[in-house]
């Protein structure tokens, strides 16, 4: 493949030459540019960047760099047009549904977005003195409030950045908590085999060793098979409410029970808080750590993959195990406890350098503060309500995993219905591209065969469900009705046709070289 | 509820079509006694104007770094960043997007994230990097994990120049796996006591440059002993802006680097969000935690970029995963590299050089204060001083004043015994006035 560097790296020379009916001599399609790397621009002599003079650093000898490092620099148009073009090879919630299940893709608040931003926010350091951060440390406190309120649980670690880095500050905790009384033989953590791959991962980087909990006909926990694996051996369950699958496991109150009874702790995956926030407290069902994606409930943007937000709430028992940073207020004021030393003697330690994600805390409490406690009981309810609607008119055409009952927020197909038709539930998923929205998840959960896991959220109007349910419903027909060459080379409307992800991983090629690289090709 | 489309007769023709009479009859999953019929006790919902006014009032009890004179830094540092870079990551396809599981439609995303590996690879001196992790003191950590995997051995080397919250991060998740820390005694200049901690159970040594205390140094001794002994050499940098002058990690012969790349394109956020830099040799990559975006193509034989070797990952490999990350900094991933496609090597070069030049100048001005001592020899744009009194008390006796003077190293690791060293940090923000500014309080403040 030619990768030249004047402006038109894509096209393959072969194609060229045969442009077919339908193809650009340049590689760009209207208003869909093309766009070379940064480092096919000829830009390694520039910079959109003044800055004044300086002399040579002379007290720094052999440790100063001399050998080239390798960047390019655009002016600043340039630097533009680039990422404007790049922007527009990307599909967004702004831009359509994005029914991801189990990433909860919701609205994205313009308004957040300026509250961050804010100089008194935006751009204090994070060990300038306590003393003038005031407003921050108490920003913190009330949003640690407002989780403690809606959670019904007493305490919670502000510092973890993510969710699996919520899942390991929880475990942590429990385990801190099992060594505090002597329990530290316990090691090992049941989760269901429905779980996030997060969760075995997490128990597996904590030392425990995993063992898997059946799931019954109706996509809930086993409870026979977790009354058999429970045992003196057991240090925690993680269970996520509701579920992978969509439902709430019905039988909560009598997992915790169990689990309490041998001397376990109930970790709760809280990925879908957004399900019941407002509604039902996971405090009241016997849960003693969950973290919250602050980024899913509470809508802070996933910006292409983060960064997220994970707060753990925790139970008594587990509170004075908290990770440092502490929140404490008194007379003088609020401070943050920094040091596993007075009030905080008993933490098991340090989540990361500073205090946590204040950007993501700014943007979850002033969502907090836009819905109240009124609207987010709406956010429950109307997500629920969505995601019910989905599978309703779906489920005539389509099989759902789980047809008895309603879900919560997401609805959970399986490949049942595309039987005979040699569509995959791969090929489905490119061909909604073409229809102008975002694949659902696929292939999770891994218990229900080609599954397909729509989640909505609450910010989608009726009227874009039924569009959406529209085109669904049509590439449907389609796919019954034989049209499979519609879904084999699908899609067909996006800036790319489909990727080799297997060639990919063959021949990785992480980044680009100087030296112009043999082209690479399928084989 | 201005964020929520449904509307009244709308929830009623959906409960119609799912043939449920009420809401409450979604949720009878729920057991009966969780269910709360009444909201939980926390205000209702406030319009655009009341959330503005709350979190302005709120935010003005904060002293913000541009408001005056400003030399902290210890991990985090204060950067001019261009008006370019906070505009593009605002564009809603960046800044609402996910996860780019779906290629075809997440091009943008993905070639950015190629872009970003390259980059980070180029600047560390590495071969490869990956998509970003965090931040700087969590991707340490998954490194001193990643070494232990790969050398099958059990015990990481600590160096005394860590940044102490970056030791604090790596223990606790070492502790967690069972890999054993050495943490060696806090030191200005650390290279002999780290080779000499070095044995046959060493996995990994961890060295920090510049380190906490300003100090610039070459690694190449420290790496060389480390892998005659069988171990990996981690290097750690918390100011991402001294690749633009310093000798890289790489060349240096660093097997894994982590880095801080807040000070490129990321404001300070106090605290987060950040993003974690992360790379090293090629050999290691299936060992690496995190995202790597690699190069295909598509049906067409166009070029094109996926997320790619996820073998090593949670959602494939679950509890055999190289690390249980599902994420990366996606948003402050794009800042860094926007800001670095800006400045190119020329930019970054000049960038770095201009603020060599403050650090010297406050050096200068510091050294010149009756009863101040510079500690750190050799530094880029942040150096430790000592002072005749105790530093956290004349930090707090100068913010008074309005002028937000460094770092105290108490605050940092209280136990180290060292209340009266400063960390003080200068860059291209800061004005020489501020600097001359500095030289003269701290010298009303400590003779007094």
């Amino acid at each position: 493949m030619s990768m030249n560097n004047v402006g038109r790296p894509t096209r393959p020379e072969a194609a060229s030459a045969d442009l077919g009916g339908h193809e650009t001599l340049t590689g760009a399609r209207g208003l869909l540019q093309d766009e070379a790397l940064i480092f096919e621009l000829n830009a390694w002599d520039k910079t959109g960047v003044d800055l004044p003079d300086a002399p040579p650093a002379d007290d720094l000898g052999d440790l100063v760099r001399t050998a080239p490092i390798g960047l390019p620099g655009l002016s600043e148009p340039e630097a533009v047009r680039h990422y404007v073009r790049l922007s527009q090879k990307n599909h967004a919630i702004d831009l359509a549904l994005y029914p991801l299940g189990s990433c909860t893709m919701k609205h994205n608040p313009r308004l957040n977005e300026k509250m961050a931003r804010l100089p008194g926010f935006s751009d204090i350091h994070p060990l300038q003195p306590q003393s003038t951060v005031q407003g921050a440390i108490e920003l913190m406190d009330r949003l640690a409030h407002w989780l403690k309120t809606l959670t019904g649980m007493p305490a919670v670690a502000l510092s973890p950045k993510a969710g699996a880095h919520g899942e390991l500050c929880g475990l942590l905790a429990i385990r801190a908590a099992h060594e505090a009384a002597g329990n530290g033989h316990r090691k090992t953590v049941l989760a269901p085999t429905s779980a996030h791959g997060t969760n075995p991962a997490t128990a597996a980087f904590c030392g425990y060793t995993v063992v898997e909990i059946a799931q019954t006909d109706d996509g809930r926990v086993d409870l026979a098979d977790l009354e058999s694996k429970l045992g003196d051996h057991v240090a925690a369950i993680m269970v996520t409410n509701p579920n992978t699958c969509g439902l709430f496991e019905r039988d909560v109150v009598e997992i915790a029970r169990l689990t309490h009874a041998a001397g376990a702790y109930f970790y709760c995956d809280g990925a879908n808080f957004n399900a019941i926030v407002g509604r039902v407290r996971p405090g009241d069902l016997g849960v003693d750590a969950m973290h919250i994606n602050l980024h899913k409930t509470f809508s802070t943007p996933h910006g292409g993959g983060g960064p997220g937000a994970g707060p753990v709430v925790l139970s008594a028992a587990l509170a004075p195990f908290a990770p440092t940073p502490w929140i404490v207020s008194g007379e003088d004021g609020f401070a943050l406890v920094e040091e596993a030393q007075g009030p905080a003697a008993q933490a098991f330690g340090r989540m990361s350098a500073f205090h946590g994600q204040m950007g993501m805390f700014v943007r979850a409490y002033a969502y907090m503060l836009s819905h109240g406690a009124d609207g987010l009981r709406q956010v429950a309810e109307d997500a629920v309500l969505n995601a019910n609607y989905i599978k309703a008119r779906l489920s005539d055409l389509m099989s759902p995993a789980f047809p008895n009952g309603p879900c919560m927020h997401e609805a959970l197909f399986d490949d049942a219905w595309l039987e005979g038709t040699g569509v995959t539930t791969l090929d489905f998923a490119k061909a909604m591209i073409d229809e102008g929205f975002h694949p659902m998840t696929m292939y999770f959960p891994l218990v229900v065969h080609g599954a397909m896991l729509i989640e909505p959220t609450e910010t989608e109007s009726k009227q874009e469900l039924d569009r959406f349910i529209y085109a669904l419903r049509a590439l449907a027909g389609a796919a019954k009705g034989g049209d499979v060459d519609r879904f084999k080379g699908a899609p067909y409307h996006a800036p790319l046709k489909r990727l080799d992800e297997t060639l990919a991983a063959r021949k990785p090629r992480l980044r680009w070289k100087p030296v112009a690289a043999a082209p690479l090709a399928a084989e | 509820m201005r964020y929520l489309p449904l509307t009244p007769e709308d929830r009623a023709d959906m409960l119609g079509v799912i043939g449920a009479e009420s809401i409450d009859d979604l949720f009878v999953d729920v057991p009966a006694d969780a269910r709360r019929a009444e909201p939980v006790d926390l205000p209702f919902h406030a319009g655009e104007l009341e959330v503005e006014r709350e979190m302005l009032g709120l935010s003005r009890r904060n002293h913000s770094a541009s408001e005056g004179p400003f030399f902290v830094g210890a991990g985090a540092y204060r950067h001019h960043v261009p008006a370019t870079v906070d505009h593009i990551i605002q564009r809603s396809e960046f800044l609402t997007s996910y996860t780019p599981y779906q290629p075809e439609i997440a091009q943008g995303t993905l070639q950015v994230l190629f872009e970003f590996q390259t980059q980070v690879a180029a600047l560390t001196g590495m071969e490869v990097a990956n998509a970003s992790l965090y931040d700087g003191s969590t991707a340490a950590a998954e490194a001193v994990m990643m070494a232990a995997r790969i050398t099958r051995r059990n015990k990481a080397v600590l160096s005394g120049g860590v940044h102490p919250h970056y030791v604090g991060t790596v223990e606790t998740l070492a502790h967690a796996a069972g890999v054993a820390t050495d943490r060696l005694a806090v030191a200005i200049d650390a290279e002999d006591a780290v080779i000499a901690a070095i044995d046959a159970d060493t996995a990994c040594v961890v060295v920090q440059t510049p380190n906490v205390f300003g100090t610039a140094t070459d690694v190449t001794k420290i790496a060389a002993a480390a892998q005659a002994a069988g171990a990996l050499l981690i290097v750690v940098t918390t100011e991402a802006v001294s690749y633009g002058l310093l000798k890289s990690p790489g060349e240096m012969g660093a097997d894994i680097v982590v880095a801080e790349g807040q000070s490129i394109g990321n404001g300070l956020n106090f605290g987060g969000p950040y993003v974690g830099l992360f790379a090293c040799k090629e050999k290691y990559v299936r060992q690496a935690p995190g995202r790597l975006c690699g190069e295909t193509v598509d049906a067409d034989g166009r070029r094109g970029f996926v997320l790619t070797l996820s073998t090593r990952e949670q959602h494939i490999r679950r509890d055999k995963a190289t690390s249980n990350i599902c994420t990366n900094s996606g948003l402050c991933a794009l800042a860094f590299s926007i800001h670095m496609s800006l400045l190119g090597e020329k930019g970054l070069r000049q960038l770095a050089l201009v603020n060599h030049q403050k650090a010297v100048k406050l050096r200068d001005a510091l050294a010149a204060v009756p009863g101040v001592e510079i500690l750190t020899p050799r530094f880029f744009n942040e150096f430790a001083i000592r002072l005749p009194r105790n530093a956290a008390e004349v930090v707090e006796t100068l913010a008074g004043n309005g002028l937000l003077a460094g770092v105290p190293f108490s605050r940092l690791d209280p136990a180290a015994g060292l209340d009266d060293v400063l960390l003080v940090a200068a860059t291209e923000t800061t004005p020489d006035s501020d600097i001359v500014f500095f030289s003269k309080v701290l010298s009303k403040v400590i003779g007094q």
